[in-house]
């Protein structure tokens, strides 16, 4: 990878808050097109790291470079390229939602025309509300509202901080969307903080995982989920008889539980179609076959050993 | 970008509620003093000038719109001040209450120029909160009680102007209460670069209105050496400009103190906000 293609690099990135360590030496790289996964429990310094990438917070020491430009140095020249969601999506209440995006348009260093304004209030769903005072607003629509003035001046690098809190099931998805819309066909670099796991297992390419500050993993997450060796969950109408011949396959590894009508066996990834071949060919009908080994599983056994 | 800035801050100033309470405080009490005086007014002035009679000869209108709005121009002191600060110490603290601060910094634009433009746009409304006052107490006086003499009594003397020379010692005096009201709005916002909620400031700013004039007033040699420090013993220098000859040396004075204190204020504002970190 050329450092050109460096997006993010985050160099022993320090915060001390009196007498907490909110982030400990912290390297991280986000390059180029990638939607990169920021992780770690609550309390981790996620949000104290957002903060100092967007200049809110001084770091103690370390160094952040976006761009391949020096945050401290070129701060405004980098913010023109950046948009960004940080925690809740606070906006001026007492004025419109179209006011808002009119105020923060003028102000984020490139041209913002009206045009631009009328289709990001289309985007998420807000044309038909542009006109009220955000104080109308619920939670999810100013969440929205969040993404579409992370979007307003069209940003290579956008940072999205828990965007789909709040949002009904439907605007999860239309997020999620959208988030993979503007990596894939706009090749904008995302850098994505969230606690719904999944999310980033879905959606993100490379990922790190931070506790008390310091980095635990980083890289690409399917590598770091290892998907060769899986737990597998299979719903058949007769597991005392799947039991015994799962026993005497050589492709399950080990039978975990037996729950009702599921079994949670661990075996490679290769090998369950192998698996439920064999179970119906025997005669059982096999209603489900669900991988359950998932990030959410990484993720709590690499915390639960740093904590 | 301070000129946008500043716009900017205007627009968030006057689409507040709160912007407006101290035009509408003024709206209906200065009203209610011409209301007060139409009734009450020509027994006041026969009682403040109750020893001139005794030697002179008081002739012509003195109940009018000048003496009027001299007599409302003495409320500088605390009243405007409590409305200036209900709006200056929500510019800062404000944003951090509404988690606002984020919406700003992650833009293009530098810490300063949005102290500096927080500045200019606090200034411009206290200069206009100052301008509706006057347009209240002077031009209403005017159209209510009509033109004459005006008579001031100052320690050392008992001044009448001529109608013709009072105009413009209104326009400078006012002018002179903005920049002394501007310093208050400094200070409103100084306390609320410290600080998460507007009702820290507003409390504080008037605290310390409420003891600088305390030691203004005390008579005591210790006290005496500080008095030319403080601001407040300044915001009644409008005065200065009804004396005559003028003292040009305690005006330019006056001015020099509030112009050195909203500097002061300011860099201690822009020192205290480049340092902050924005946990809101």
């Amino acid at each position: 990878m050329l450092s050109t293609d460096i997006v993010i690099e985050i160099s022993r990135l320090t915060k001390q808050f009196k007498d907490v360590l909110a982030v400990d030496k912290l390297d991280l790289n986000v390059f180029k097109g990638d939607v990169f996964g920021f992780l770690g429990p609550n309390g981790a310094g996620k949000s104290t790291t957002i903060r100092m990438i967007l200049s809110l917070i001084s770091p103690s020491s370390g160094s952040i470079k976006i761009f391949d430009k020096d945050l401290l140095t070129s701060r405004r020249e980098i913010l023109k390229n950046v948009g960004a969601i940080v925690e809740k999506p606070d906006f001026y209440n007492y004025i419109s939602a179209q006011k808002n995006l009119e105020i923060l348009a003028k102000i984020s260093g490139k041209e913002v025309t009206g045009k631009r304004i009328t289709e990001l209030l289309e985007l998420v769903g807000l044309q038909n509300r542009a006109g009220s005072k955000v104080k109308t607003y619920s939670h999810g629509m100013k969440q929205r509202l969040g993404i579409a003035q992370a979007l307003l001046h069209n940003p290579e690098l956008i940072i999205l901080d828990e965007p789909t809190t709040g949002l009904d099931p439907q605007g999860v998805k239309e997020i999620r969307d959208l988030i993979i819309r503007l990596s894939k066909e706009e090749n904008k670099t995302i850098f994505l903080s969230s606690h719904i796991l999944s999310e980033i297992e879905i959606i993100a390419n490379r990922m790190i995982i931070i506790n008390k500050g310091t980095k635990i993993v980083e890289g690409e997450v399917g590598k770091l989920l290892n998907p060769n060796v899986l737990k597998v969950s299979i719903e058949v109408d007769n597991t005392e008889t799947a039991v015994n011949l799962l026993q005497t396959t050589v492709w399950v590894k080990n039978i975990e539980s037996v729950s009702g009508k599921n079994i949670n066996i661990t075996l490679e990834q290769n090998d369950i179609p192998s698996v439920n071949k064999y179970l119906v060919e025997n005669g059982l009908n096999v209603s489900a076959l669900v991988p359950v080994r998932s990030l959410e599983d990484y993720f709590l056994s690499i915390t639960s050993n740093t904590r | 970008m301070i000129f946008t800035l500043t716009k900017i801050e205007l627009l968030k100033i006057f689409r507040k509620w709160r912007t407006y309470i101290g035009f509408i405080a003024i709206g209906l009490l200065v009203p209610l003093l011409h209301l007060a005086m139409y009734l009450e007014g020509q027994r006041s002035l026969e009682l403040v000038t109750r020893g001139l009679r005794d030697s002179f000869i008081l002739v012509g209108n003195l109940l009018n719109g000048y003496w009027i709005s001299y007599i409302i121009l003495n409320a500088l002191t605390i009243h405007i001040p409590f409305l200036i600060a209900l709006v200056a110490a929500d510019l800062l603290a404000g944003e951090a209450t509404a988690g606002t601060y984020r919406l700003l910094i992650t833009r293009t634009v530098s810490r300063m120029q949005i102290v500096t433009s927080k500045f200019i746009a606090g200034i411009i409304y206290t200069i206009s909160l100052v301008l509706f006052l006057a347009i209240m107490s002077l031009l209403v006086g005017l159209l209510i009680f009509g033109t004459g003499e005006l008579i001031v009594m100052r320690p050392d003397a008992i001044i009448v102007f001529e109608k013709t020379d009072i105009i413009w010692r209104f326009i400078l005096a006012y002018s002179f209460a903005s920049l002394s009201m501007s310093v208050v709005c400094s200070l409103a916002i100084l306390f609320s670069s410290l600080v998460e909620n507007a009702i820290g400031p507003i409390v504080s700013t008037m605290a310390v209105i409420i003891i600088f004039v305390i030691i203004s007033a005390f008579d005591v040699e210790i006290l005496k050496a500080i008095r030319p420090y403080l601001f407040t013993n300044y915001i009644l220098n409008w005065r200065e400009f009804f004396g005559n000859p003028l003292d040009t040396g305690e005006i330019i004075k006056a001015v020099t103190v509030l112009c050195a204190h909203i500097l002061v204020f300011f860099t201690a504002t822009l020192w205290i906000f480049q340092k902050k970190d924005i946990l809101s």
